[in-house]
């Protein structure tokens, strides 16, 4: 038995949401009385994965991983797991994170749980608690199976680095150029921002802005925060804004630590993607905007007022 | 190319979620079911595309006898016929183990579904699907064409986007932007009545998964109002008592 966890890397650099992972897969292995086995595949990253909990890393390498292909990652990671008895495996709900998981879960014959927001309550049986209903319920999915695929929504779960420092060791595995099916084109990264699934702050604004030419004010208050910028469908679908900033119901769902949302109404569909961020504040010229009763803190006011007060009192404090 | 579209039926994206049965049960009383909206750009697209290069487009969903009429929408859209494998989709595991053992006996060779359900969200049963029947995935494509075999797609990947190619078979997932969703006219409606709907029996699979119930997220405690004259307090809030940055 043990747990394995996937830990994704993006050119070299682990992500915050693998962290979370092995964290996650440590105090589960905790409570089924086993141990957390942490995997890369590609370029793994520089951080030591023990610290987080892992008791043993192992690196999938070689040039066929240089580039994400579902069907080679989720090979080489079956097949790891595989080799070292994993029965649980979990992986971060990151797009290639959640293109793997379904191709893992076939090829071990194992139950799968996608949308995880919290720690496995292993009381009586084994209850993982997902989203559903777009983040408008919560699930309590009972598993009766013995091998598990869990996916984990990032920035739910807190990560600790109350472990050691361990080796990592190369993992063979079988794939080859073979299960390469697909060819890739071209692939178009932006380079410097900060992925908005991954991001604990997100600034947002709704068509209360007016205009593109308003969004400086966005830009300025998530740069001095160290934020990531969202927006609301019709601002994205007016081409205002990039198509990926959308967030909501038929956009991306979202789980950052703070949302700042200005000059959106609040609607259903809306926070359908928003709704389970941790702080939310809300500044809307109309007191009577459904957002406010979704908020956790809400100024009444001009977003073109209210904004460079904000964006003032951060660089003060950032100095 | 011979096209099968996964239809999940859901409720409207403005329901209100409620539970019944000691939260046990999604309450449907009053709710309005529709096409998962995702599942409506894949079906849109995949007319768009048997339009301009030939072949058929089916619909399958499994669920039970409540679903037909929002089949009959799909059918009413422009699919050719439509299957509905005859159970209570108990899992993703589950449904695509169906979708899949009818995939093979229809020898269809290009397979859309949505990105997610909307009531599930487990954005599961393509990858699944895909890797049952062993056919190449590509999730999450928001631009997709067909040249003969071979099927060039946009997906997004984790901070940007990626243009494949890919040929038949292969499973593909639809979100946002890939078209605008076709709306029935009344010649489509009429031609629905009529086009085959055709229910099959489920067969015996596993589902390792069970809801054991349903709770609703925690409410807010209720909005502190920051008077604008003094929105910097805002900020302060963020810093000395949230301690967010
Ligand atoms: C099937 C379906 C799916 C949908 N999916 C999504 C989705 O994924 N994401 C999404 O966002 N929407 C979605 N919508 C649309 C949603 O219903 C709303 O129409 C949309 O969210 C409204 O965007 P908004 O708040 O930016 O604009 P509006 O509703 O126009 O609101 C603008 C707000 O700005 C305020 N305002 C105006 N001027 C100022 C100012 N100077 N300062 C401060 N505030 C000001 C106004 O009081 C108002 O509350 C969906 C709808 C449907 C039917
Ligand atoms: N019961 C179902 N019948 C047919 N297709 C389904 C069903 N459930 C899900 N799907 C398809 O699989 C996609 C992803 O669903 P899910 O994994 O439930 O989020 C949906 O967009 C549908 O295309």
């Amino acid at each position: 038995m043990a747990v394995i966890v996937y830990a994704e890397s993006d050119n070299g650099i682990y992500k915050k949401s693998s962290f979370e992972a092995i964290t996650y897969g440590k105090d589960l292995a905790t409570k089924l009385g086993t141990e957390c086995i942490a995997v890369s595949i590609g370029d793994a990253g520089s951080d030591n994965l023990g610290v987080y909990g892992a008791i043993k890393v192992l690196n999938v390498t070689g040039s066929l991983f240089n580039s994400f292909n579902p069907q080679t990652y989720a090979k080489a990671l079956s097949e790891v797991a595989s080799a070292n008895n994993g029965d649980t495996i979990i992986i971060s709900q990151t797009y290639s994170g959640k293109s793997i998981a379904p191709l893992v879960a076939v090829k071990q014959d194992a139950a799968l749980v996608t949308g995880v927001v919290d720690m496995v309550d292993t009381t009586s049986g084994f209850i993982v608690k997902k989203t559903c209903f777009s983040s408008k319920a919560i699930g309590h999915v009972s598993v009766n199976h013995s091998k598990k695929v869990i996916t984990l929504i990032p920035n739910s779960y807190k990560i600790n680095k109350d472990g050691s420092e361990v080796g990592a060791e190369t993992a063979n595995t079988s794939v080859s150029e073979s299960d390469v099916n697909t060819t890739i084109i071209s692939t178009d990264k932006v380079v410097g921002k900060i992925p908005l699934t991954e991001a604990e702050l997100v600034v947002s604004a709704g068509r209360g802005l007016k205009g593109p030419e308003n969004w400086g004010m966005i830009e300025d208050l998530a740069e001095a925060l160290g934020a990531a910028t969202a927006c609301s469908k019709p601002v994205s679908d007016m081409d205002w804004r990039p198509h990926s900033e959308h967030v909501g119901q038929t956009g991306i769902t979202i789980k950052p630590n703070l949302y700042i949302a200005a000059g959106i109404s609040g609607a259903i569909q809306h926070l359908a993607g928003v709704g389970s961020s941790k702080v939310i504040c809300v500044i809307n010229t109309d007191p009577e905007a459904p957002f406010f009763k979704a908020a956790d803190y809400g100024i009444v006011g001009d977003a073109f007022e209210v904004l460079p007060k904000l964006i003032k009192r951060v660089k003060e404090i950032r100095g | 190319m011979k096209i099968l579209v996964c239809i999940s039926v859901v409720p409207d994206t403005t329901t209100k979620i409620t539970f019944t049965d000691n939260d046990t049960q999604f309450n449907k009383t009053g709710v309005q079911f529709i096409i998962n909206p995702y599942d409506e750009l894949s079906l849109t697209r995949a007319l768009e595309i048997t339009e301009a290069n030939g072949g058929s487009v089916t619909v399958i969903t499994v669920g039970e006898a409540d679903t037909e009429p929002v089949i009959r929408k799909a059918l009413a859209m422009g699919a050719g016929d439509a299957i509905r494998i005859d159970a209570q989709p108990k899992d993703g595991m589950y449904v695509a183990a169906q979708i899949a053992e009818q995939a093979k006996i229809g020898g269809y060779d290009f397979i859309l579904t949505g990105r997610e359900s909307i009531d599930y969200n487990g954005g599961q049963v393509q990858g699944l699907i895909a890797e049952m029947l062993n056919w190449p995935l590509i999730n999450v494509v928001m631009k997709l064409d067909a040249e003969g075999n071979t099927i060039k797609a946009t997906r997004d990947i984790d901070g940007g986007r990626e243009s494949l190619s890919v040929d038949l078979p292969v499973v593909i997932s639809a979100q946002k932007d890939l078209c605008e969703p076709r709306i029935p006219n009344m010649r489509g409606i009429m031609m629905a009545r009529s086009k085959p709907l055709n229910v099959v029996v489920a067969s015996d699979k596993n589902d390792y998964t069970s809801i054991a119930s349903y709770e609703l997220p925690p409410a807010k405690s209720g909005v502190k109002m920051i008077d604008a004259e003094n929105a910097e307090e805002l900020i302060d809030i963020l810093h000395n008592t949230e301690k967010l940055f």
